[in-house]
């Protein structure tokens, strides 16, 4: 927690006057002006006011006062040290710096925390699940032959598996098109609609999760008698990710240069010709990027299909009928509805193991996807293009 | 757009008004305009289809109880004693809760990333904040009830005990460790997990949109960064945080599945934050709608109802604001 606080803040926090020339300046004309120094004052201030707050919050916490958890303490440590480091900073430099330094710390701090929140979440799902995953019928087996003290290597979450997968992809292919077709008419056709749907997209993008699944059990379930099925859950999943993308898109799309555009009006085009041959290739690795964050983001929601999935122990290959379980779901059922059995949660870990290996390969997948600024060639494109210029 | 420039009238040379243009658009925009507004039409469509329904259904129950809906606390479906009176206030009270951790936290992170940051780590950590939003709130859920809880409940178990006369950390059982256990606190906590990345990013895109002139402009004076971020970036990015805040409230009003594993239901509402036991409307939706008959669905519908109405209101209010604060123009793709 030490290291993890103070390196940042130790790379960055510590510039007295915000800017100090390298020494060498008289060398070249040319040679480049360094505006951040590491200063040894600097660095062993943030050290002291660490270790001393550990120290003296250590003493305070464990030994005096009947404190008691973990976060706690921590909680007390950063307090404390902000203190320490505040009025050793004091002792050395004016108000005005003193100030600076503490802002930067602070900061710095609240993205030390997030980004421990992230890896620690993931980690701890990944760690916990590890004894349900190491058996491989985790990864093949349904549940239909294990009850609630079966061992973990009989059963597993391959049913919830092909249920995410189906669900996902039948999502994908009814938002994406309308996703992108909002996008398109947000940032091409524009008009007096554009705003109210700009607006309603975007507050779309933070509604809760739980309506969207109402919305389809009322209308497709209750109203027009469809059966709890995967395509119901695939609706619902529609509804949370189809703003999603389309707001994504959107951004995407507007950063496509406008002399593009206008270079392909110029030629005679019309305008769905120029949107379909020169600003959607354009932004297509931000688009792409913009689907695949959607699913990954369709792919973890449980609060829209738990009304509308079903519940099933057994494989279902059939997402039209039959209720069909996801990961997500199964996570939802095994550990909060049943969550009667040690070995019960276990599975619930175990299906997490693979919802998160599942977001994070395609969270890996975008980054990949969307490295490229609109207009930004791949390598391989760019190969392409030198070996189509070498033939003329 | 698809401009076919056909030159006007002639006109004499002295005269200098303005030719006019005629534009004819061809019938396959005309077509291609009509899909692309079709589908920005859906988008209200679904919204509007949402809101219709969830009334429709909600009806039968509104009918039994008429408007005893907004002031009865309790949820007995058969006696027709059920109502929002509790449950709705103490899901505000969550996102409050969440809110009060999130701004900060989220502030502090997108300010971090878009004036502390080096470059090459902004990237990253910009990476960091969408895989954070797309963290399944099911993992976060797993994390919050066996990982953070436990752990949680000394800080919540001392704050009652010597700062309980604040009638907010006041806990009537201030002994017994189970008393602390699914409090609206700790949910609101969690909550704060999914709020997070909602608040970080949209900031950050305002943040860094701030004018690098008047940023220079500010240490020419010789401000420090600190300096410079107080008098040019927060002031630029006001509007564009109170919108982020604002959407983040409506994130954390709809949470439900962290919600749901964290809290003890109770019915009655209170401010003891810290005491075992709280609700909401996602909850109650989440919880019982597999299990209840066509009354009690109906009544689930209702609250769903007035939870759709509350978001759709600060969503559209904050999306409104945000829209604002973005000139369309300089929007930032990550």
């Amino acid at each position: 927690m030490v290291t993890q606080d103070a390196r940042p803040a130790a790379a960055t926090g510590t510039t007295p006057e915000g800017t100090a020339t390298a020494p060498a300046s008289t060398q070249a004309a040319e040679s480049k002006v360094r505006i951040v120094r590491v200063s040894l004052e600097g660095t062993a201030t943030l050290c002291g006011a660490a270790v001393g707050a550990l120290a003296l919050v250590w003493v305070l916490y464990e030994r005096v006062l009947p404190f008691s958890g973990v976060l706690g303490f921590w909680l007390c440590w950063y307090v404390v040290f902000l203190l320490f480091y505040a009025s050793m900073a004091r002792m050395q430099w004016d108000r005005r710096d003193v100030v600076n330094r503490v802002t930067t710390v602070a900061f710095a701090a609240a993205g030390a925390v997030v980004l421990l929140l992230v890896f620690s979440t993931d980690l701890y799902t990944l760690v916990r699940g590890a004894a349900s995953v190491v058996h491989l019928n985790t990864w093949v087996q349904s549940l239909a032959f294990a009850g609630p003290n079966s061992p973990l290597n009989v059963g597993g979450v391959a049913h919830a598996i092909v249920g995410t997968l189906e669900q996902i992809m039948i999502a994908t292919v009814l938002a994406v098109p309308l996703a992108v077709s909002t996008a398109v008419f947000l940032s091409e056709v524009g008009g007096a609609l554009a705003r109210p749907v700009r607006i309603i997209v975007e507050a779309m993008t933070a509604l809760p999760d739980i309506i969207a699944g109402l919305f389809v059990y009322a209308l497709f379930i209750l109203t027009l008698g469809m059966q709890k099925s995967g395509l119901a859950a695939a609706l619902a999943l529609t509804v949370t990710m189809m703003p999603i993308i389309a707001r994504a898109s959107e951004v995407v799309l507007r950063l496509v240069p406008g002399t593009l555009r206008e270079a392909s009006y110029a030629l005679g085009s019309s305008q769905w010709r120029t949107v379909w041959n020169v600003v959607l290739p354009t932004a297509r690795p931000g688009l792409a990027t913009a689907v695949v964050l959607g699913m990954a983001r369709g792919i973890g929601e449980t609060a829209p299909v738990l009304i509308v999935a079903g519940m099933t122990k057994e494989f279902n290959f059939n997402p039209v009928s039959g209720p069909q379980i996801s990961l997500p779901l199964f996570i939802w059922n095994y550990v909060h509805i049943e969550g009667v059995t040690p070995q019960y949660i276990a599975r619930g870990f175990g299906a997490g193991v693979a919802l998160v290996l599942v977001v994070l390969g395609l969270f890996t997948l975008a980054r990949k996807l969307g490295g490229a600024a609109p207009g930004e060639l791949t390598k391989r494109q760019r190969r392409q293009l030198a070996r189509q210029g070498a033939r003329v | 757009m698809a401009v076919a420039l056909t030159p006007g009238p002639p006109s004499a040379p002295s005269d200098d008004r303005p030719r006019t243009i005629v534009t004819s658009v061809s019938h396959a925009d005309r077509i291609f305009r009509f899909l692309m507004r079709a589908a920005g039409l859906a988008v209200l469509l679904i919204t509007g289809l949402i809101l219709v329904f969830l009334v429709l259904r909600s009806l039968s129950a509104f009918r039994a109880v008429g408007l005893h809906f907004f002031t009865t606390s309790t949820w007995f479906i058969n006696t027709n004693q059920f109502g929002i009176a509790a449950i709705l206030p103490l899901g505000v009270l969550i996102a409050v809760i969440a809110l009060i951790i999130a701004v900060p936290v989220g502030l502090a992170t997108a300010l971090f990333i878009s004036e502390y940051a080096p470059p090459r780590l902004r990237r990253s950590l910009i990476a960091v904040i969408d895989l954070m939003a797309a963290i399944p709130s099911i993992i976060v859920a797993l994390f919050a009830l066996y990982f953070v809880m436990p752990r949680l409940l000394g800080t919540t178990a001392w704050l009652s005990h010597h700062l309980g006369f604040i009638p907010v950390f006041h806990n009537p059982l201030p002994n017994a460790p189970a008393s602390y256990v699914g409090s609206t606190f700790i949910a609101g906590v969690m909550v704060s997990v999914m709020v997070i990345p909602i608040i970080t990013s949209l900031s950050r895109q305002v943040f860094s949109q701030a004018p690098q002139g008047e940023r220079e402009a500010a240490y020419a004076l010789g401000s420090t960064k600190w300096g410079m971020i107080r008098t040019v970036v927060l002031p630029y990015g006001r509007a564009g945080v109170i919108g982020a805040s604002m959407l983040g409230l409506g994130r954390a009003l709809g949470e439900t599945i962290v919600v749901s594993f964290i809290l003890t239901p109770v019915y009655t509402f209170g401010w003891h934050v810290l005491e075992s036991g709280g609700n909401s409307v996602t909850y109650m939706i989440a919880n019982y709608v597999l299990d209840a008959g066509s009354k009690g669905i109906s009544a689930l519908f209702a609250a769903g109802l007035i939870l759709f109405a509350m978001t759709l209101v600060v969503n559209t209010i904050a999306a409104i604001i945000i829209n604002r604060s973005r000139s369309g123009a300089t929007a930032s793709a990550d």
